[in-house]
């Protein structure tokens, strides 16, 4: 088995659905965060039977975490504080998301000003529902 | 500064104040003929629409200011690939108010976040007419003297309707209302506002497919036209578009005190030979917009009227 070393202060993103981390990795816009990440994919997972993982060392602070409700329900956030688990996360959504998605809507306003930004509200977190900011239009996650 | 953008925008308490200022400008209107002196209003419509620029542009003319503006796509720089964003930036500069249609759902929406004038919707593909919603309400307060304790039957095209839409998500928010969706199997009003609006604050509807069997129970019937434009298939669009069609027989089935309701322009789902029922509101209905539009400028240009 492949061995990547424990992290001493930073964030565990585990049990992605496996094959979503590299899409997680663009979602999450990690490219611009400048310190070391590990990606893992296809480990073992007693629970998934296989599961991608994404390590994040130190604080990313700028990146917001709760888009993982949006584009991976089943992943959870583990914060790792001096080489120890210090906090368990559930991702909860976020009320706005922003550029994630595209208004699928084609008498929305974005279909023809392409500088728009796509922005959705949160407008009912049971169904996981959300509303284009611009038609209303409906877009359900998964 | 204060848009209006989609018809909940303003509150019940600031909807119910539009319409006494409205009441108001039919009691007396030449009280107001001089109100918007020097004012300007910008009409820009990037979809023909005869009414709604035409009311828009009354009501500013009745107040005493003055309107500029383009009626098309083509003739304004949109044709050139400018964004509404741009437009109304520079627009701000020519005019005090300005009144926007678009075929494009949310063009407001986004002129309102770039303007320095107030920005009033005036209708954006099927999504929203918010002075259409306003137009109606004034309708109703006017004939029937109350927006309380209301049936209200919903005929035609429900599914693609917005001013259905937007009438049901008003209404809904006075006492003792119910509803009555009489519309085909493919024009039924769409599960999202039975859910969002009419369930979640315990409205009673029911929907029916038969148009004369809820007629007598109705206080108003508002009848909507089947809208080619809303439609991606031709074919669905002939067989939908004749399929109700409101009559002097079908007329003998309402109350005699029962409104008859149409955004207009009618085509053949109301005939002329009801016009002349006393219950035919809707040319009326089409002269209520002028004042309701005077009464938003007014409101939303903050003028106080002595």
């Amino acid at each position: 088995m492949l061995n990547i070393s424990g992290l001493n202060n930073g964030v565990v993103i585990d049990h992605i659905k496996a094959g979503e981390a590299l899409n997680l990795y663009d979602y999450l816009d990690l490219d611009r965060y400048p310190g070391c990440i590990a990606i893992i994919k296809n480990a073992k997972s007693s629970k998934m039977g296989r599961k991608d993982i994404i390590k994040i060392e130190g604080t990313p602070e700028d990146i917001d975490l709760n888009m993982l409700a949006v584009v991976s329900e089943s992943a959870t956030i583990n914060i790792i504080r001096g080489g120890i688990l210090e906090e368990k996360k559930s991702p909860v959504l976020p009320e706005v998301i922003k550029d994630i998605f595209k208004c699928k809507n084609p008498r929305c306003i974005t279909s023809i000003e392409q500088e728009l930004p796509h922005i959705f509200t949160l407008t009912d977190k049971k169904t996981r529902t959300y509303r284009c900011r611009y038609c209303e239009q409906a877009f359900k996650v998964n | 500064m204060r848009h209006l953008i989609s018809p909940l925008d303003f509150n019940v308490e600031e909807t119910n104040s539009l319409l006494d200022l409205a009441e108001k400008i039919i009691t007396d209107p030449s009280a107001f003929k001089n109100v918007c002196n020097g004012k300007k209003l910008a009409t820009l419509f990037y979809e023909p629409s005869t009414r709604t620029r035409l009311s828009f542009e009354a009501a500013m003319l009745n107040l005493g200011g003055s309107v500029l503006g383009f009626s098309s796509a083509d003739s304004s720089s949109a044709a050139k690939g400018e964004s509404v964003a741009d437009t109304i930036r520079v627009i701000s500069s020519y005019a005090d108010i300005c009144a926007m249609r678009h075929p494009k759902e949310g063009a407001p929406m986004v002129a309102s976040q770039y303007s320095r004038i107030p920005v009033i919707n005036a209708g954006d593909g099927g999504h929203n007419h918010p002075t259409q919603t306003l137009t109606d309400l004034l309708t109703i307060k006017q004939l029937k003297g109350r927006l309380t304790d209301l049936k209200i039957g919903l005929c035609g095209d429900l599914k693609f309707g917005r001013t259905v839409h937007s009438l049901i998500s008003s209404l809904s928010r006075y006492e003792g209302i119910s509803f009555v969706m009489i519309s085909p199997e493919e024009l039924k009003l769409p599960d999202y506002i039975k859910h969002e609006v009419l369930e979640e604050k315990g409205i009673p509807y029911k929907e029916v497919t038969n148009l004369e069997e809820v007629m007598p129970d109705l206080d108003v019937l508002y009848m909507t036209r089947v809208q080619r434009e809303r439609f991606f298939n031709e074919e669905d669009y002939i067989r939908l578009k004749d399929i109700y069609i409101l009559d002097k027989k079908k007329m003998a089935h309402a109350g005699k005190d029962m409104l008859v309701m149409h955004p207009l322009p009618r085509v053949n789902e109301i005939t002329t030979e009801v016009d002349d029922d006393p219950r035919a509101v809707y040319f009326k209905q089409a002269e209520y917009g002028v004042y309701v539009r005077m009464a938003l400028i007014l409101t939303l240009l903050e003028m106080e009227v002595q």
